[in-house]
């Protein structure tokens, strides 16, 4: 028994050591609390709020909105995709005026959520439901575009004429990126009469290296490896956390191998990999979660579906950082070109995971 | 043999402890295991209590300033534990919709934790539930929304096509480790993966995708392929299911030839390959039964409670099923209660995290640290002295292991 009490005893002066100073706050009054009554919910899928990914991005822009307009924010983070419906329910019964739902998985629960309640605006991120209806707005992006431009970047870098990509699962939101990097490597080699290889995805097959999932990082690490050792000196992972991975193969390559980020800016999401990093396919979503959501508060909301595209900065490439010195001003003129040519529907992309316009 | 079975007796498949084990106490030992259970619960509370607290801002807050005002952080911490805990007992219990939920949470949990308890007590380590459970949930399903056909008819068809696949995958180990001793533990596990990589694949093919969809998410079953609801609560018979699962589970052991089998096989199997059982029989039967009983996990999840099938369709049920049946101590009783338990904590963490913005791992830390309580009841002896000795589960658990 002595033992606890002398473990208690150092416990407890540890604490008061470290606690004793500060003074108490003076009670302060929230600031910007217009609209405290306005409670703005989201729901992520399985992945969870921290994926450093989609789920994440997405929260930023609810943040950035209950920020910005002093709203209520409550959020709930599915374990499983046993969790949707229940979590929609409790938004529902929570008093939420606006429920932005993470992922095509959600699309289910929050139709029939949309439909039961129709005071109730919904958004939902990268899924669309099968007909439109009234308070569901759909988030797409078209990231095909951006990644486009990526492939042709990428196939300008490469001196070994081999560039690698590989996904985290093999679905839409996923293989559009690859789609538009082959696209893009494509383009290249037609204008530049060049033979670059796309290492790790075939697009008129649809197949290609995958993870598995969005987790390990270790498998992300040796499946960049694999592409290296095929000879590939740009890499492009589409694999949230375990993307991080390839960026790992990459840094250990001591400058031979770099790599092209997705969905953020990975000089701010991953800075300790910026020396490797060209740039980044940035996915807008916390700036379309973010729009959704202060349109409802301004009366202002519609169900027409966005779509992220070069146009309309949804989707872009990031800027260089460090390597804006080594990509010739050339090609940063023929990135311009490239990204004019898609807005104006010169070049036009040809994969099918892009979203449709309804 | 087969003449005596009917009047042996509940302890009878552990013969090698002849002497009666909680004699200090002189209680039954399922009121010991009981107490044990109990105070697993009680410290993982406190130890999630923990947690709360030093994860919760105002207590850090409160704590910046702890010199000036000691008493704020203490009632920080209170009012953050008070209110997480008051948060998760009312949405798992408080009313009847809570109720449901928790009820629907706990269906899967517990036909996943009796597929993993019947392989426990034949001496087999069943960590395939997971992988029978997405077979059985994809024939379900399949059948579900390909199949066309009147009200009754439909169901009970989706849920046979559900044990069939299960049966299946579960059977492969069962013969695979009668035939050729492989270990069924490694084959479980590799089956698991077989098993999602399988439906992975098949979510990107025409027959499985939902139409008009790029994603791979399968259409929703037809209403006649839906087990029925309870009124508006996402409750459905698929939980009588589980309860009739268990009943027979019970019978099955306790009642009948091929159950005194496949327990003699699990407390030692060269004597009962000396007194002329086969054992190879019994692994087969033992994993036929339990991949069916995870199959039926698997028709819960895609025929009761309005999902499509997708990657996450078997979400962890099959992990949390091992969990489950260990804190039953692989009896059907105690893994109704602890899958009850489970799906009450599942579905009070949701209102937790809603109400407190407690995240929802809270509750997944609360289940492990129960669990691990429940498997080291040293430790739980050690903190709560008063409990009496018993003769643990441990018994069952290295039978498991050494099949």
């Amino acid at each position: 028994m002595k033992k606890y009490v002398r473990g208690l005893a150092i416990v407890g002066a540890v604490t008061l050591a470290v606690a004793a100073c500060g003074s108490k706050p003076a009670e302060d009054s929230a600031g910007g609390s217009a609209n405290k009554d306005f409670k703005a919910c989201m729901v992520s899928d399985s992945g969870g709020f921290d994926d450093k990914s989609f789920n994440q991005t997405s929260y930023a822009g609810l943040q950035a909105a209950v920020k910005d307009k002093g709203l209520t924010e409550v959020k709930a983070e599915s374990k499983s995709d046993n969790d949707y419906p229940t979590n929609m329910t409790a938004m529902v019964q929570a008093g939420c005026k606006v429920i932005v739902s993470v992922g095509f998985k959600l699309e289910d629960a929050t139709d029939k959520a949309a439909q039961a309640n129709p005071d109730i605006k919904f958004a939902i991120v990268d899924s669309a439901p099968a007909k439109p209806i009234t308070n569901v707005k759909p988030l797409g992006f078209n990231t095909a575009q951006s990644s486009f431009q990526a492939g042709y970047l990428a196939a300008a870098m490469s001196k070994s004429g081999k560039v690698g990509t590989f996904g985290g699962i093999k679905i839409p939101p996923v293989t559009i990126f690859m789609d538009g990097f082959a696209e893009g490597v494509r383009y290249y080699n037609t204008q530049k009469s060049k033979n670059v290889q796309v290492l790790g995805w075939d697009d008129a097959k649809q197949s290609g290296l995958f993870t598995g999932d969005f987790e390990d990082k270790a498998k992300g690490q040796n499946t960049a490896q694999n592409l290296i050792t095929q000879g590939a000196d740009i890499i492009f992972p589409v694999a949230g956390p375990a993307g991080l991975g390839g960026l790992q193969a990459a840094k250990a390559s001591n400058g031979k191998v770099n790599a092209i980020w997705v969905d953020t800016d990975g000089c701010e999401s991953a800075a300790e990999y910026c020396s490797v990093l060209i740039t980044s396919v940035k996915k807008g979503m916390d700036v379309a979660v973010q729009d959704a959501i202060v349109s409802v508060v301004d009366n202002k909301f519609d169900n027409s579906q966005f779509i992220g595209t070069l146009e309309n900065g949804g989707t872009s490439l990031a800027p260089f950082h460090e390597f804006d010195s080594k990509v010739p001003a050339e090609l940063k003129s023929e990135l311009d070109q490239i990204k004019a040519d898609i807005v104006s529907g010169k070049i036009t992309i040809a994969s099918k995971a892009q979203p449709k316009a309804s | 043999m087969s003449n005596d079975t009917a009047t042996e007796p509940e302890q009878s498949p552990a013969p090698a402890s002849p002497v009666k084990e909680p004699a200090a106490s002189g209680l039954p030992s399922w009121a010991v295991q009981g107490l044990v259970s109990l105070s697993a619960i009680v410290l993982a509370l406190v130890v999630g209590a923990i947690l709360i607290i030093v994860g919760d801002d105002e207590v850090k807050a409160a704590v910046g300033y702890f010199g000036a005002a000691p008493l704020d952080t203490l009632s920080a911490a209170a009012t953050a534990v008070g209110e997480a805990y008051k948060a998760l007992a009312v949405g798992a219990l408080g009313g009847m919709n809570p109720i449901a939920e928790s009820l629907t949470q706990a269906t899967p949990l517990i036909c996943g934790g009796l597929a993993v308890s019947l392989a426990f007590r034949t001496g087999l380590f069943n960590i395939g539930a997971q992988g029978q459970l997405i077979i059985g949930a994809i024939l379900a399903a399949y059948v579900g929304f390909a199949w066309h056909l009147p009200p009754v008819l439909h169901l009970v068809l989706a849920v046979v096509a559900g044990l069939i696949g299960g049966a299946i995958w579960g059977g492969v180990v069962g013969l695979l480790k009668a035939r050729t001793g492989a270990h069924e533990v490694i084959v479980t596990i590799m089956l698991n993966y077989v098993a999602i990589y399988l439906l992975q694949w098949l979510l990107t093919t025409t027959t499985f995708k939902r139409p008009g969809r790029e994603d791979p998410i399968s259409p929703i079953v037809d209403p006649n392929a839906q087990y029925p609801q309870f009124g508006d609560t996402r409750l459905h018979i698929g939980f009588l299911l589980a309860l009739l699962a268990a009943v027979f589970v019970w019978w099955l052991l306790n009642r009948s030839t091929i159950g005194f089998e496949l327990r003699a096989v699990g407390a030692n199997a060269d004597a009962s390959r000396t007194a002329g059982m086969s054992v190879g029989r019994a692994y087969i039967i033992a994993m036929v039964v339990a991949g069916a009983l995870a199959g039926l996990a698997g028709t819960q999840q895609v025929l009761g409670t309005d999902l499509p099938l997708t990657d996450g369709v078997a979400a962890t049920v099959g992990f949390d099923a091992i969990t489950v049946a260990l804190l039953g101590r692989g009896t059907p009783l105690g893994t109704v209660l602890a899958g009850l338990l489970f799906g009450a904590l599942n579905a009070g963490g949701l209102q937790m995290q809603l109400q407190t913005q407690t995240p929802l791992t809270l509750t997944t830390v609360l289940q492990a640290v129960i669990v691990l309580f429940v498997a080291a009841p040293a430790l739980v002896r050690s903190v709560f002295r008063f409990l009496p000795k018993e003769r643990g589960i441990g018994a069952v658990l290295a039978k498991g292991w050494n099949g």
